[in-house]
């Protein structure tokens, strides 16, 4: 399908996928199998300029917006579905920065960021506390010009290896959801520790660890946007980062159809090409479908959110999330499918497709989290009409 | 310092078609491409730049549409970019290309240091490179695959030969040609692919470089192709199978029969 992208779009797309052949392709079984962290393959994002996509130009970036992180995400997820998340968990971390960062938070952690110089994670999860954020134990307590904060993050993306951490704690637990913050906290930050690296079933190249805040003292100057606006910081955030975990889906979905068309293609059984029986050609099409609708769904809502940042895009974000997630771990099933036995193989690139996109369906709200939401947009929609 | 780097846009492919009348290559409809060695040149151009200051300025000869291959070139971070264009330059052998691009060189004025690609994947004559140096009057260094030492004044590099390399030390201005082990090419940036897009290339053509109508194109090509074909492709060989013995065996014998024993 023609979406109509301008030049420079047209440019990410071409350097991502340049990055993503030339440079992740050979090293991608690698990081699956050591779960290292692909530093070599940060060096490189950040030496094409595609680490500053979505970030505005007067902070080092290009001046894209969450479209721009979108088709890069993409470009890379159809090579490999994880090692992305270098870029995509760092913008989930940056937009909050972006959206409520003051002019000197904003000139402090951008510009390294953009650069590639510095990584970022987003710390919300705890052990008690997935989908139903408001369950957060961490504190956060004021003392004259600081903030110690203490408790337990767990299953934070690019935990360990990122130098800034967006953390939500609770300032005032007699406030109930308002009485959470949003902080930024460095990393080598007195009280602030590495606990966990998870061993995960998919995006083996993306590390998943603990956080461990143990009396962390922070500077008063690092409370992002005001107390008790944490869970807002949150659910703003999760508006324009889920788009890119659904590009990240789509990625993973539409190389998976790719490999799986040239696949049938060549592969012969009863001395024809598989891609001539009728129950593959099918198989192709649905995939093709679903992965043209997720595109066509991201891209819109995308280009909503860059066009007028005030429109509210709760609703459509959550779709995008749900709706490529649930594609992506059809298409990669069905990939499977069509490559037969050599698709359960781990030295075909598509069994590792499959637990790639399960995580997109899990995280940054599950998608029964994402229906919920969806719902309680078009509840609120139509009673507002009523009136 | 100022290095310049000379690159061919060549065919992204090896099995281009040649025009039987004319027998010369069918360019048209045939994706292009940085010649891949000329990528090499162009790393260590910009590689010495930063290491040592000064500006990276790539030349080509070759129709307009070799522009795409200036501008990827400029997207890699060199500084300027010339193309040599004109309907007179077509049809030159490696002579003439030599002796335009060293015309042009001369246009773009001062430099220090020429470095060319090993050889061109289509034309494959590894010519042009020794021909321009010639030429510019200046030294020539083929197949560097390092480059030891460099200061304002000499150069001090390690020439690739079948067996172990060279060392070579040279005056500056000179002229060198790489091999792919020298380096490994950067990908353009973002940055840079938008700088590109807008940059001007400079488009040169006969009248302005200086150059002897004799000399250039058709003209000054001595070079006349009589004939160019595909060599047949060698016959697969025969797997000779048993246990080793039984092999040496119908080895020796195959060897006697064909009398090369
Ligand atoms: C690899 C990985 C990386 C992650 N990265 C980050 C990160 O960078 N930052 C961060 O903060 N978090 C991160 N997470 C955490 C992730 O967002 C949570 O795992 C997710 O929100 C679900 O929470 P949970 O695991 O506690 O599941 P639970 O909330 O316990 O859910 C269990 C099941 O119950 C269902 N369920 C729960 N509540 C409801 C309800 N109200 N209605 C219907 N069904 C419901 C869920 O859909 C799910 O199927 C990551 C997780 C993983 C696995
Ligand atoms: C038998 C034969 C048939 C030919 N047929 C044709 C034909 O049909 N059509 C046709 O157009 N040409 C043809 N030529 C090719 C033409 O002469 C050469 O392409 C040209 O002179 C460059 O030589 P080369 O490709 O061997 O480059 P090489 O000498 O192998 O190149 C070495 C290096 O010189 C530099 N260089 C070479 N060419 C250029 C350039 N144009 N601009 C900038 N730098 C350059 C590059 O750095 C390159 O890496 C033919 C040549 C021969 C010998």
């Amino acid at each position: 399908m023609e979406y109509f992208l301008s030049e420079e779009q047209k440019m990410i797309c071409e350097l991502a996928r340049r990055i993503a052949e030339e440079k992740i392709k050979p090293v991608r079984e690698h990081y699956d199998e050591t779960e290292e962290f692909p530093w070599p393959i940060v060096e490189e994002l950040a030496k094409a300029d595609l680490c500053g996509v979505y970030i505005p130009e007067e902070y080092g970036g290009t001046g894209g917006g969450v479209f721009e992180l979108c088709l890069a995400v993409e470009e890379l997820c159809k090579i490999d579905g994880g090692i992305a998340l270098v870029l995509a968990a760092t913008a989930l971390a940056t937009f909050p920065i972006m959206l409520f960062g003051s002019d000197e938070q904003k000139k402090k952690y951008l510009p390294d960021i953009a650069a590639g110089k510095k990584l970022a994670a987003f710390a919300l999860t705890e052990p008690g506390a997935g989908s139903d954020a408001t369950a957060i134990q961490t504190t956060a307590k004021k003392e004259g010009d600081s903030y110690i904060l203490n408790g337990t993050k767990c299953f934070i993306t690019n935990g360990g290896e990122a130098q800034v951490y967006i953390v939500i704690a609770m300032t005032d637990k007699t406030k109930g959801s308002r009485g959470a913050s949003a902080f930024i906290v460095e990393k080598d930050t007195h009280g602030f520790s590495f606990g966990k690296k998870e061993k995960k079933m998919g995006i083996r190249g993306s590390a998943t660890r603990e956080l461990i805040f143990n009396e962390c003292k922070i500077p008063k100057e690092n409370l992002l946007g005001r107390e008790g606006q944490g869970f807002i910081v949150a659910l703003k955030t999760f508006d324009v980062s889920r788009p890119g975990v659904a590009a990240q889906a789509l990625g993973i979905a539409a190389g998976a159809l790719e490999d799986a068309i040239n696949y049938s293609r060549e592969r012969v059984q009863f001395g024809q090409s598989i891609s001539s029986f009728q129950a593959i050609q099918h198989l192709l099409a649905d995939m093709a479908t679903e992965v043209e609708a997720s595109r066509a769904l991201i891209y819109t809502t995308a280009r909503m959110i860059d066009k007028d940042p005030k429109i509210r895009v709760t609703k459509e974000a959550a779709m995008c999330k749900l709706f490529a997630s649930d594609v992506a771990m059809k298409v990669t099933t069905d990939a499977v499918q069509v490559y037969g036995g050599y698709g359960y193989m781990r030295e075909y690139p598509m069994e590792k497709r499959m637990r790639d996109a399960k995580i997109t369906q899990i995280y940054e709200g599950t998608n029964q989290v994402m229906r919920n939401e969806i719902a309680l947009a078009l509840i609120k929609e139509a009673a507002r009409a009523k009136k | 310092m100022n290095f310049i780097v000379c690159i061919k846009q060549v065919p992204g492919t090896t099995d281009v078609k040649i025009d039987p009348k004319t027998n010369t290559l069918i360019r048209e409809g045939v994706e292009s491409i940085v010649n891949p060695f000329d990528s090499y040149a162009i790393e260590e151009g910009l590689r010495l730049k930063e290491r040592m200051g000064g500006k990276v300025t790539v030349i080509s000869m070759g129709p307009p549409q070799a522009e795409s291959a200036l501008r990827e070139a400029l997207s890699m971070g060199c500084d300027e970019a010339v193309l040599l264009t004109d309907r007179a330059f077509a049809g030159s052998d490696t002579l003439a290309t030599s002796y335009t691009l060293a015309c042009g060189i001369k246009k773009i004025g001062e430099f220090d240091l020429v470095i060319c690609g090993k050889q061109a994947i289509d034309g494959d004559t590894a010519q042009v490179g020794p021909g321009i140096a010639e030429k510019l009057g200046v030294p020539a260094i083929t197949y560097v695959k390092k480059i030891e030492e460099i200061d304002q004044a000499r150069i001090k590099v390690e020439r690739m030969m079948e067996e172990g390399y060279e060392v070579i030390e040279t005056n500056l201005p000179a002229l060198i040609t790489v091999v792919k082990e020298i380096n490994e090419p950067r990908l353009p940036s973002l940055k840079g692919m938008v700088r590109a897009r807008k940059a001007e290339i400079h488009m040169w053509t006969a009248s302005d470089i200086e150059c002897e109508k004799s000399k250039i194109g058709q003209a000054g090509s001595p070079t006349i192709v009589n004939k160019i074909f595909t060599p047949p492709p060698r016959k697969g060989g025969e797997v000779l199978l048993g246990d080793p013995e039984e092999q040496a065996e119908k080895l020796v014998d195959k060897l006697r029969q064909a009398k090369v024993i």
